[in-house]
């Protein structure tokens, strides 16, 4: 089943800058992005194209790293080189800044909110994972803070249906975490990688992870489940069940599963944009096979430093890259 | 950045060694012949940093098809810190001066430095490059370094 990924639209919407994350909201309508010029930009779309409908340019002094949708869509978290987090709440077309997170010592790296809206992870050079409860009144509170990375902590990610969150880092490790007597703790560690792992996402049903690296793999990680039956058992095992090598040129930054269509998406260092499909999953659970469904080789004319998935519509793909561009992609299973 | 999409209109690199010897790149397109000249200052002292024999050797392969730009440097001195700071200032020269489509690379020559895994790391992963130069103070050092003085 071979593959294509059509271009849709190109747009330059940082220019003179990166664009290091683009982020659809919910409803799969809106699509944020970030970059080196400290701004955020809201983009909608007006009959065939995609038009920016709001730009924040004053919440940092300097990049803006990671931008996320809160699961309700009504508020964008930013994360940026400023050490700080802001808090933006939407209201009809406007975007304004509720509040700023501060606490990480250094550039805050990555911003994930988790399903069920109540909880925020960041990450940061600082080596930390820093864990925030939002209530009712939108009043945020660190509840945890992790130390265990032992380098530069580069992506969080929340598990889709539980309150799991993984993390990944220059020391070539993923984390996993999960709240232990109120405290947020280090459950486990997927060593593996031989270099810097970028990025990290779940499968649509959360049971298994893949992750992508400076090596150039992408590794497919499954949750072991414990022989005994515990259930409640504290401790996550992991482990390697698939690792897709040979296929990019240079550093994977970022990996998407698509919610949808199960589909995972790449975006690398060579330009280019690569989606992966799995073979019969029924095979053997335990040793998944994915094929390389389709390959962009000059997605842009940059690295590649995001691949996200439209939420609402199967197959729609938003990529952004170091000539400050983002680009909308339609991609077809069979072409 | 400035630079024409071809290479033989990128900005030239000065490189100036105590023998005022020049550095031929080697490059795999055999139409290309370019002469890339670094001339990197120690903000410490006043001669270069060839001069005080902090970098002993400096190979430099260009692959215009491939859009590749790779450096190989020898710090002479065993301190991390000023390989990282060397390595910087060689990275930031060739961002400003290629064009856009170049991908570069700066490393240590292998075996010749103790950490030269970790400099190499920090060199490659351009979000901490990229962090790096936005505080102005190590820019500051990172531009002085490249600064030319007599050439």
């Amino acid at each position: 089943m071979k593959g294509a990924l059509e271009l849709l639209q190109r747009v330059s919407a940082h220019p003179d800058a990166r664009c290091w994350c683009v982020a659809w909201s919910p409803s799969g309508t809106l699509l944020a992005s970030c970059g080196g010029d400290c701004a955020i930009k809201i983009w909608g779309k007006e009959g065939d194209s995609w038009e920016c409908k709001c730009v924040m340019a004053d919440g940092h002094q300097r990049t803006v790293r990671t931008v996320a949708w809160s699961p309700c869509g009504k508020y964008l978290a930013s994360a940026s080189f400023d050490a700080t987090t802001c808090i933006w709440k939407k209201t009809n077309d406007d975007f304004e800044s509720l509040t700023v997170l501060e606490g990480h010592e250094n550039e805050v790296k990555c911003v994930t909110w988790a399903p069920s809206g109540n909880l925020l992870a960041t990450c940061s050079r600082d080596k930390s994972v820093w864990i925030w409860e939002v209530d009712e009144e939108d009043e945020y509170e660190c509840v945890s803070v992790v130390n265990s990375h032992t380098q530069d902590v580069k992506h969080v990610v929340w598990h889709p249906t539980q309150e799991l969150l993984a993390s990944a880092g220059y020391d070539n490790k993923v984390c996993i975490y999960k709240e232990v007597d109120d405290d947020w703790e280090c459950r486990a560690t997927l060593e593996g990688h031989e270099s810097t792992v970028w990025s990290l996402a779940f499968d649509p049903e959360g049971q298994r992870l893949a992750s992508c690296s400076d090596d150039r793999t992408v590794k497919i990680w499954k949750k072991s489940t414990l022989g005994d039956g515990e259930s409640d058992s504290s401790d996550e095992s992991w482990k390697c069940v698939c690792t897709l090598s040979g296929f990019h040129g240079r550093t994977i930054y970022d990996v998407a599963w698509c919610r949808l269509t199960g589909a995972l998406a790449t975006a690398c260092g060579d330009d280019g944009v690569r989606v992966f499909k799995e073979e019969d999953p029924t095979v053997d659970p335990e040793q998944p096979v994915f094929f390389m469904s389709a390959h962009l080789p000059k997605a842009h004319g940059q690295d590649v430093n995001c691949v996200s998935w439209n939420p609402k519509e199967a197959g729609l793909l938003a990529t952004c890259s170091d000539n400050g561009e983002f680009a909308i992609w339609k991609y077809n299973s069979d072409s | 950045m400035s630079g024409g999409t071809r290479l033989e209109n990128a900005n030239p690199l000065i490189f100036q060694r105590s023998g005022e010897r020049r550095l031929t790149a080697t490059d795999e397109d055999e139409d290309l012949h370019c002469y890339f000249d670094i001339s990197i200052n120690d903000p410490e002292h006043p001669l270069s940093l060839e001069e005080l024999n902090v970098v002993e050797q400096m190979r430099v392969n260009v692959n215009d098809q491939e859009s590749m730009v790779s450096v190989e440097f020898t710090p002479t001195i065993p301190h991390c810190s000023m390989a990282t700071l060397i390595g910087l200032s060689i990275k930031v020269k060739l961002l400003r001066s290629l064009p856009d489509r170049f991908k570069i690379d700066v490393h240590i020559t292998p075996g010749t430095h103790a950490s030269e895994d970790a400099v190499n790391k920090q060199l490659a992963d351009k979000e901490r490059v990229a962090a790096a130069l936005e505080n102005s103070q190590l820019l500051e050092v990172v531009n002085q370094c490249l600064s030319s003085r007599a050439m």
